[in-house]
């Protein structure tokens, strides 16, 4: 019990990082474009986006799993020309958790970005400016509670997966095992100190992250008021 | 000279109805647009700026921005727009609100001082009050040094005396920059004081277009003295009948006889007139 091996943290917040980060470039103009268009097929994308909340995460996990490896054209097709394997690595556990982290960073963008009155924007496209330059300077800075939620939830979801890095990750130490199958490897051998140690930790860290999202929007939601 | 030749079905709490204006507007006329809600004013605006698609021509100074073929995006056409809620940037102060428009900082600061703001620039939107909010929002509007200002009920939301204030900064503005400025008004007295031409809509379509005296100023036959209101109550007292009726902020009473007292509905609208050969009038 002295020496406990933390490294599982320690893959379990690079991933959730590298998650984050990918998800925000990927989310942001997909989130901005829902919540500006009245195209027809917007319920379709909406309900693909949302997908990873109701599937079992062994269904995801299976998909991905196929996806990735060499049994699929995608798969074959990666490794053949670019050399890169992708299951059973990190690289793998960071496509995977995209996928299933995908809805928790759209969803609070999108409803931030609609939450901003229309004139607001208008006024922008008014004064000459692109979307772009409309998203990134007047849309964003606006939705800040949103923003820190959309990220934090994603980090800490992904810090929170199980299932899915199960399947595509395997439990390789120091390349794919994370926190939360480190725990599950614990109660299976009946280590339950360990188990318990890492388990409140994990509680612990959520609940600091959580903590933190509220205080900030309560805050955040005070000084804004009136407008 | 600006062309307007505009179609567009538009479907409000009245059902459809067709949008259609064909208008000429001279340069440096400040147009007040009134009618009742729902008769297009906010959407001919708003194609006017190119937020909403129509069919038709729209020609300004020679330059054409909406034709069979295409239609200038609201970035190209480079008027400017005061929104009824102000519309400002939270994230930015006051100054940044308009430089946000154009880096003309000298503009921006010859503005701010025109329209009192000068020791706010600094705030952000959040700490001003509503006609601070719109005088900042009027500033922003100007930045890009229009050719057409348009403004869509801008003075709606604040109480009388602010309107007033601002009505006079509108009129200072409108002047100085030699803008072509359109605004939809309900208020007679700013239509009055502002416009030098009052386009009244209805259903979409222009059935009042002339000076604001000719227009706004209600008269009928030989009556000198009329005023729309509001009928509230009709009360019996003895043989007579007293109607309360609401004129503007007033509350005014009117002797009926009581077939007239049968002949009106309380909550209708009503006129009131009088052959008034020499109203007196004197300080409050």
């Amino acid at each position: 019990m002295t020496n406990l091996d933390f490294e599982p943290f320690y893959i379990s917040f690079k991933l959730a990082a590298f998650t984050t980060i990918i998800l925000f470039i990927i989310a942001l103009p997909l989130s901005w474009w829902l919540s500006q268009t009245s195209n027809r097929f917007k319920p379709v994308l909406e309900a693909f986006v949302s997908l990873p909340i109701v599937l079992p995460p062994s269904v995801l996990g299976f998909y991905i799993l196929y996806a990735l490896s060499y049994n699929s054209p995608f798969g074959a097709f990666m490794d053949e020309y670019f050399g890169v394997k992708m299951v059973f690595n990190f690289t793998g556990l960071v496509i995977a958790s995209c996928f299933y982290s995908f809805p928790f960073m759209v969803q609070p963008l999108q409803s931030g970005f609609e939450s901003l009155s229309k004139n607001m924007l208008e006024a922008s496209y008014i004064a000459g400016k692109s979307k772009m330059t409309t998203l990134l300077h007047v849309a964003l800075p606006n939705i800040k509670p949103a923003l820190i939620t959309a990220l934090i939830i994603t980090f800490a979801h992904t810090v929170g997966e199980f299932g899915v890095v199960l399947m595509v990750g395997g439990s390789i130490p120091g390349e794919t095992k994370v926190a939360s199958v480190a725990i599950y490897e614990y109660v299976e051998v009946m280590d339950y100190s360990s188990a318990h140690i890492y388990s409140a930790i994990m509680v612990l860290i959520s609940f600091l992250v959580l903590l933190s999202v509220y205080i900030f929007n309560s805050q955040h939601s005070k000084k804004f008021k009136g407008l | 000279m600006i062309k307007l030749k505009i179609q567009k079905m538009l479907h409000g709490s009245i059902g459809q109805i067709e949008l259609n204006v064909d208008i000429n507007i001279k340069k440096g006329e400040f147009i007040a647009l009134a009618g009742q809600s729902g008769s297009g004013k906010t959407t001919l605006l708003r194609i006017l700026a190119g937020l909403e698609s129509a069919d038709g021509e729209i020609d300004v100074f020679g330059s054409k921005w909406l034709d069979a073929k295409k239609a200038f995006a609201p970035q190209e056409r480079g008027i400017g727009f005061v929104f009824q809620d102000y519309a400002l940037f939270p994230n930015m102060s006051v100054l940044q609100n308009l430089l946000f428009v154009s880096k003309d900082k000298e503009l921006a600061e010859h503005l701010l001082e025109l329209t009192g703001l000068t020791e706010l620039k600094e705030r952000f939107p959040n700490m001003l009050s509503g006609g601070q909010r719109q005088r900042v929002s009027l500033c922003r509007a100007l930045m890009k040094r229009p050719k057409i200002l348009l403004m869509d009920e801008p003075l709606s939301a604040l109480d009388p005396d602010m309107r007033t204030k601002l009505q006079h900064d509108i009129l200072k503005l409108h002047k100085e920059f030699d803008t072509t400025t359109i605004m939809v008004s309900h208020d007679p007295s700013e239509m009055y004081r502002l416009a030098s031409r009052v386009l009244v809509l209805e259903h979409g379509k222009i059935i009042k277009d002339g000076l604001a005296k000719d227009i706004l100023l209600k008269t009928s036959g030989s009556q000198k003295f009329t005023l729309q209101g509001e009928l509230l109550e009709i009360k019996k007292a003895d043989v007579i009948y007293v109607a309360i009726v609401a004129i503007g902020q007033q509350i005014v009473e009117i002797v009926l006889d009581s077939n007239e007292a049968k002949s009106f509905n309380i909550g209708q609208s009503v006129q009131v007139s009088t052959k008034a050969f020499s109203p007196s009038i004197s300080h409050l």
